[in-house]
C-alpha cells in the first residue's frame, strides 16, 4: 500500500459513495491529508460501529479507515510502536488471569485494560441481540402455535361431525370402532400431512427471508439459515395432534352411538334457561340476541378460547406498538430532557480545562461545559464491571447526571454516583464502597463510596465529580472534551472551524444523534412491527374466518328458516356475525390485559447493558390495537358474510338437517 | 260455508320452472293456474315429484319461477326482487314445512316471537300457541316437546303475525295420525278463527276431506279440481 492510500469499512463507504479511486481529506494529528481509497472492507470487530461517545452506529458519520502500518506511524511518529493488541488464548487457559498479567505488563506503556471478547463491543452487542431472538423466539411461536392448535382442533371436528351419518352406516355395515377411527385418522393423516408440507415449505421461505434481512442489516459477509429439524417435528407434531385430537374426539362422539342413531340428524343441543335468562335484563333482548347468547353460554370453552385467540391478536399488537411509544419516550428522555447541548467535543489528548476559553469564544458558540472521561475498572467483592467514569463540573447544566424520574441530579463531592443498571451488575446499593481501578495515566486504585444510584435508559454509566476525579486521576485539571450550546445559524461556519481545530476525535450533533437514531430504530422497529402486525392479522384472521365458517355450517338451516320467516340478509347477517362480534368486544379487554403483560414481559426480556427500553403504554396505542383488530375482524366477516346471500333456502328446508 | 264470492287473495297464471342441471332439463311446473281465495282452505295432492313443493315455495315467494306471474292482493309481485319478496313473506305469508326448522336455542315462546317481533300487527306469542294448544307448554326448548308439539310451535309461529296466507307442505309427514290429527286441528281452526287462506300439501288422500277445495297434481300440472261439497274435522278421520 502506498502511504496515502486506505481501505474504508464498507458502510461508511457506502453512506459516501466511495468507490475505489476516490480520494477524500481528513486530519491526522492535526494535519491535513489527502486519502486515496483502494477498496472497502468489513471486520468483526467493527459490525457494530459506534463513535467514541455515540450510542448507535451512524455510517455516514462514523468509520473506520486501514492504511499501510508505516503510513499511519510515521503519520502519527509513532515508529515501531502498538496500540491495541487482540490474542487468542490456549482452550485450557485462564482468561482472567491472562488479564490481570497483561494489564500489569503493559499498563507502563499506557495500556487502559484488556477485556475479554464477550466484553468487545460488537460482539457483546450482537450477542445480546442474539439473546433477544432467542427470547422472542419462544414466546411468538408459543402463542402462535397455540391458536393454530385450537383452530385445527375446532376445524377438524367440525369436518367429522359432518360425517356423522357416514359414521353410522359405516357401523351399520358392521365395520369395528377402531377401523372406523382408523379410516378418519387416515383421512385427517393426509390433510394434516398436506398442511405441514405446505408449513414447512413457507415456513423455511419465511426464516430464509428473516436472515436476508439479518445479514443486510448487519452487513454479515455470510449468514446461513440452517434450521434443525426439532422446529419442523415440534411445529408439526403438535398441529397433527391438535387436529388429530379434535376429529378422534368427533369421531368417539360418533362410534358411541348406536348406529341407528347416528344415521339420524344429532338431536339439537340441548339449551336450558340459566338464571341469567330470568332475570328483568333478559327480557329486555330480542330474539336474535338472544340466540347469540344462548350459543355462546351452550358451548363457553369454545367461545373463550376463540376470544383469547382474537384477544392474543390484540395483545401481539398492543406490544409491537408500544414500541413505538417507548422508543419516542427513550429519545424524548435521553435527547430531549438529560441533555441540552447542541455538540459533544472529544478530545483525542486530554486538554488542560484552560481550553474551554478558546471553544468559548468560536463563532456562534453560546456556552460551553467541560467533562472528563477515565476509563476504569469498578470492583466488588468478586464482581468486576469495566466501565468509564465520567466526571461532570459542580453545577452542570448541558448535560447533567440525569435520572428517568426524577430529573437532574447534582454530583454530590467525594464519591460516585451509579446507574441501576451498573449497580445491579455490582450489587452495590447507595452507602457501599467500591474499589475503583483507573485505567489511564498513573492508573491509581483508589476506594470510593457510591454515594447515590440513579436511573437511566441508556448504558450503565458512573459519574463522579470532575473536581474530585482528576484529583484521583492526578494528571492536574484537564478536561476530555466539552458540551456546547450552539447558535444555530452559525453552526455551518463553527463545523468548519471544529474540523481545522486540532486535538478533536470527534464532534457529536446531538440533533445528528437523534436522526441517527430514528433511522437504526425506525428501520428495526418497521420490521419488527410489521412482523408483528401480520403475525396478529393472522392470528386475528384465522380465528374470525374459522369461528364464522363453523358457525355457518352448524347454522344455515336456522339461517334460512329465519329468512323463510322474513328476516333479511342484514338481520340473518346479525345473528351469524354477532357471535364473533361479541367475542371480539370480550377479546379487546382482554386483549389489552394480556397485552400489557405481554408488553412488560418484552421490555424486561429486552432489557440489556447497553439499553432498557421504558413500559410505556399510552391509552391510544390499545385505541389503535384494538381498531386494527376490529377492521381485520369486520373485513373478514365481510368476506364470510357473503356466502349468506349465496343460502339456498329450499335445499335446507327440504332435507332432515 | 260459500266463499265463491270472496275476493282472490292469490292469483297465480301460467307458471312454469324449469331446473336446469347441466344439459339435463327437468319440467317442475308446465304451466299452472292458480287463484286462492280469500279464507279458503286448498289441499294439494298429488304424487311424488309432480311439482306441490314447487308451486308452494312459488306460491310464498321463495322461489321464482321461471316464467308466469303471481299475483298478491291485485298487485303482482316482482319474482326477480329479493327484498320485495323478503317483505312479503314477512308481512304476509306463514310458512309449516314437514320438519319444523325451530331454533333450538329458543324456547316455545321465544320461537314465535322470533316473528312478532319483526311483524307488524302481530298476537302476543302466548295467545298464539295457546291457539295451538300448547298455552301450558310456552317455556319448553324444542327439545323438550314431542313431534306434534313441537309442529303446532311451528304453526304458532307461522301463524303469529297474522298472516294473509298459510302455507303448509306436509305438515303431518312426520307424525302419527292421532299428532297429525292434533296438528290439522290447530290448522283449522287458525283457518276459520282469523281467515286465514290456507294451502296444504299432503300425500294423504284422506287429509283432503277437511279442504274446501282439492287440487290434483301431476306432472307439473294440475289435472283435476274437486270441490269438497262439506268440509270434514280432522277428528272425524282415520288414517
Ligand atoms: N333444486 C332442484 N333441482 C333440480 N330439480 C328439482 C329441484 N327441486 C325439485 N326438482 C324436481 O322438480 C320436480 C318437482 O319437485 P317437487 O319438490 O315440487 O315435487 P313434490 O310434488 O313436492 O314431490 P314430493 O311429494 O315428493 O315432495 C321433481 O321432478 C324434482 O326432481
Ligand atoms: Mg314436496
Amino acid at each position: 500500500m502506498r502511504p496515502d492510500e486506505v481501505v474504508v469499512s464498507e458502510p461508511f463507504a457506502e453512506a459516501h459513495r466511495l468507490k475505489p479511486g476516490d480520494s477524500f481529506d481528513a486530519i491526522l494529528r492535526g494535519r491535513k491529508r489527502n486519502l486515496q481509497v483502494v477498496g472497502a472492507a468489513l471486520s468483526p470487530e467493527y459490525v457494530y460501529a459506534i463513535a467514541p461517545g455515540g450510542l448507535m452506529p451512524d455510517d455516514e458519520r462514523f468509520g473506520v479507515l486501514w492504511m499501510g502500518r508505516d503510513a499511519l506511524a510515521a503519520a502519527f511518529d509513532l515508529k515501531a510502536s502498538f496500540n491495541s493488541v487482540t490474542l487468542s488464548l490456549l482452550p485450557d487457559a485462564n482468561a482472567k488471569d491472562v488479564i490481570r498479567r497483561l494489564d500489569g505488563l503493559l499498563s507502563p506503556f499506557g495500556g487502559i485494560g484488556a477485556y475479554l471478547r464477550a466484553d468487545q463491543t460488537s460482539n457483546w452487542f450482537l450477542e445480546s441481540e442474539i439473546a433477544q431472538q432467542k427470547n422472542m423466539s419462544r414466546i411468538m411461536p408459543a402463542i402462535f402455535l397455540a391458536v393454530a392448535a385450537f383452530l385445527t382442533n375446532m376445524v377438524m371436528a367440525r369436518l367429522i361431525q359432518t360425517e356423522r351419518r357416514e359414521i353410522g352406516l359405516l357401523k351399520a355395515f358392521g365395520y369395528g370402532n377402531w377401523a372406523i377411527g382408523w379410516h378418519y385418522a387416515k383421512m385427517v393423516l393426509v390433510i394434516g400431512t398436506i398442511g405441514i408440507l405446505m408449513g414447512s415449505v413457507i415456513g423455511a421461505w419465511l426464516g430464509h427471508w428473516n436472515t436476508e434481512l439479518y445479514t443486510q442489516f448487519y452487513r454479515f459477509p455470510f449468514l446461513l439459515y440452517r434450521p434443525g429439524p426439532a422446529g419442523f417435528v415440534v411445529a408439526g407434531a403438535i398441529s397433527l395432534g391438535a387436529a388429530l385430537a379434535g376429529s378422534l374426539a368427533a369421531v368417539r362422539r360418533a362410534v358411541r352411538l348406536p348406529p341407528a342413531e347416528a344415521m339420524q340428524p344429532p338431536s339439537p343441543p340441548i339449551y336450558r334457561r340459566t338464571f341469567a335468562a330470568r332475570t328483568v335484563l333478559a327480557g329486555a333482548l330480542d330474539e336474535p340476541s338472544r340466540m347469540i347468547l344462548r350459543r355462546i353460554i351452550r358451548w363457553p370453552v369454545r367461545a373463550f378460547l376463540a376470544s383469547l385467540g382474537l384477544a392474543m391478536s390484540v395483545a401481539v399488537l398492543i406490544m409491537a406498538l408500544q414500541w413505538v411509544d417507548a422508543i419516542d419516550s427513550l429519545a424524548e428522555s435521553v435527547f430531549e430532557r438529560a441533555q441540552h447541548q447542541d455538540a459533544t467535543v472529544a478530545f483525542s489528548d486530554l486538554q488542560p480545562i484552560g481550553a474551554i476559553r478558546e471553544f468559548e469564544h468560536m463563532p456562534g458558540v453560546l456556552a460551553a461545559e467541560p467533562y472528563r472521561f477515565v476509563s476504569a475498572r469498578i470492583n466488588h467483592g468478586h464482581l468486576v464491571e469495566r466501565q468509564g467514569i465520567i466526571g461532570v463540573p459542580t453545577g452542570a447544566i448541558l448535560s447533567p447526571v440525569f435520572d428517568v424520574e426524577r430529573g437532574r441530579l447534582e454530583v454530590p463531592p467525594g464519591g460516585l454516583m451509579l446507574s441501576v443498571k451498573l449497580a445491579e451488575l455490582l450489587e452495590v446499593k447507595a452507602g457501599d464502597t467500591v474499589a475503583v481501578e483507573l485505567l489511564e495515566g498513573r492508573q491509581p486504585r483508589v476506594s470510593l463510596p457510591v454515594l447515590r444510584i440513579f436511573e437511566t435508559y441508556i448504558g450503565k454509566p458512573a459519574y463522579m465529580d470532575m473536581a474530585a476525579l482528576n484529583r484521583i486521576a492526578g494528571d492536574g485539571r484537564v478536561i476530555s472534551g466539552l458540551h456546547i450550546r450552539v447558535d444555530a445559524s452559525s453552526r455551518t461556519t463553527l463545523l468548519t472551524r471544529l474540523k481545522d481545530t486540532p486535538h478533536i476525535a470527534a464532534v457529536l450533533f446531538r440533533h445528528a444523534a437523534i436522526d441517527t437514531f430514528y433511522k437504526t430504530m425506525g428501520e428495526t422497529i418497521l420490521i419488527f412491527i410489521g412482523f408483528f402486525v401480520a403475525f396478529s392479522m393472522t392470528l386475528s384472521v384465522g380465528v374470525t374466518y374459522n369461528s364464522i365458517r363453523i358457525a355457518l355450517s352448524e347454522r344455515a338451516r336456522e339461517l334460512a328458516t329465519l329468512r323463510v320467516l322474513g328476516f333479511s340478509r342484514w338481520e340473518i347477517s346479525y345473528i351469524l356475525l354477532g357471535e364473533v362480534g361479541l367475542l371480539t368486544w370480550v377479546a379487546i379487554p382482554l386483549g389489552a390485559v394480556i397485552g400489557f403483560g405481554l408488553a412488560w414481559y418484552m421490555t424486561s426480556a429486552f432489557e440489556t447493558e447497553l439499553y432498557r427500553v421504558p413500559l410505556v403504554l399510552r391509552d391510544a396505542t390499545y385505541g389503535e390495537a384494538a381498531l386494527i383488530a376490529l377492521a381485520a375482524t369486520l373485513a373478514c366477516a365481510a368476506i364470510v358474510r357473503r356466502r349468506l346471500d349465496r343460502l339456498d333456502l329450499i335445499a335446507v328446508l327440504k332435507t332432515r338437517e | 260455508m260459500e266463499k265463491d264470492a270472496s275476493a282472490t287473495a292469490l292469483q297465480a297464471r301460467d307458471l312454469i320452472k324449469i331446473y336446469r342441471m347441466g344439459t339435463v332439463e327437468v319440467h317442475a311446473l308446465r304451466g299452472v293456474d292458480v287463484d286462492l281465495r280469500d279464507g279458503e282452505l286448498v289441499v294439494l295432492l298429488g304424487p311424488s315429484g309432480s311439482g306441490k313443493s314447487t308451486l308452494l315455495n312459488i306460491l310464498g315467494g321463495l322461489d321464482r319461477p321461471t316464467s308466469g306471474s303471481v299475483v298478491f292482493r291485485d298487485r303482482e309481485l316482482d319474482m326477480n326482487n329479493a327484498r320485495t319478496l323478503n317483505l312479503y313473506r314477512r308481512n304476509h305469508v306463514g310458512f309449516v314445512f314437514q320438519f319444523y326448522n325451530l331454533i333450538p336455542s329458543l324456547t316455545a315462546r321465544e320461537n314465535v316471537a322470533l316473528v312478532t317481533e319483526i311483524a307488524r300487527d302481530p298476537m302476543p306469542p302466548s295467545e298464539a300457541l295457546a291457539m295451538v294448544g300448547l298455552g301450558d307448554r310456552l317455556d319448553r326448548f324444542p327439545a323438550q316437546l314431542s313431534g306434534g308439539e313441537q309442529q303446532r310451535v311451528a304453526i304458532a309461529r307461522a301463524i303469529a303475525k297474522r298472516p294473509d296466507l298459510l302455507l303448509c307442505d306436509e305438515p303431518t309427514g312426520a307424525l302419527d295420525s292421532k299428532t297429525g290429527i292434533l296438528v290439522l286441528d290447530a290448522i283449522l281452526r287458525i283457518n276459520r278463527e282469523l281467515g286465514t287462506t290456507t294451502a296444504l300439501i299432503t300425500h294423504n288422500a284422506v287429509i283432503a276431506e277437511i279442504a274446501n277445495r282439492v287440487l290434483y297434481f301431476a306432472d307439473g300440472r294440475i289435472v283435476e279440481t274437486r270441490r269438497n261439497s262439506g268440509q270434514r274435522a280432522p277428528s272425524e278421520l282415520a288414517w
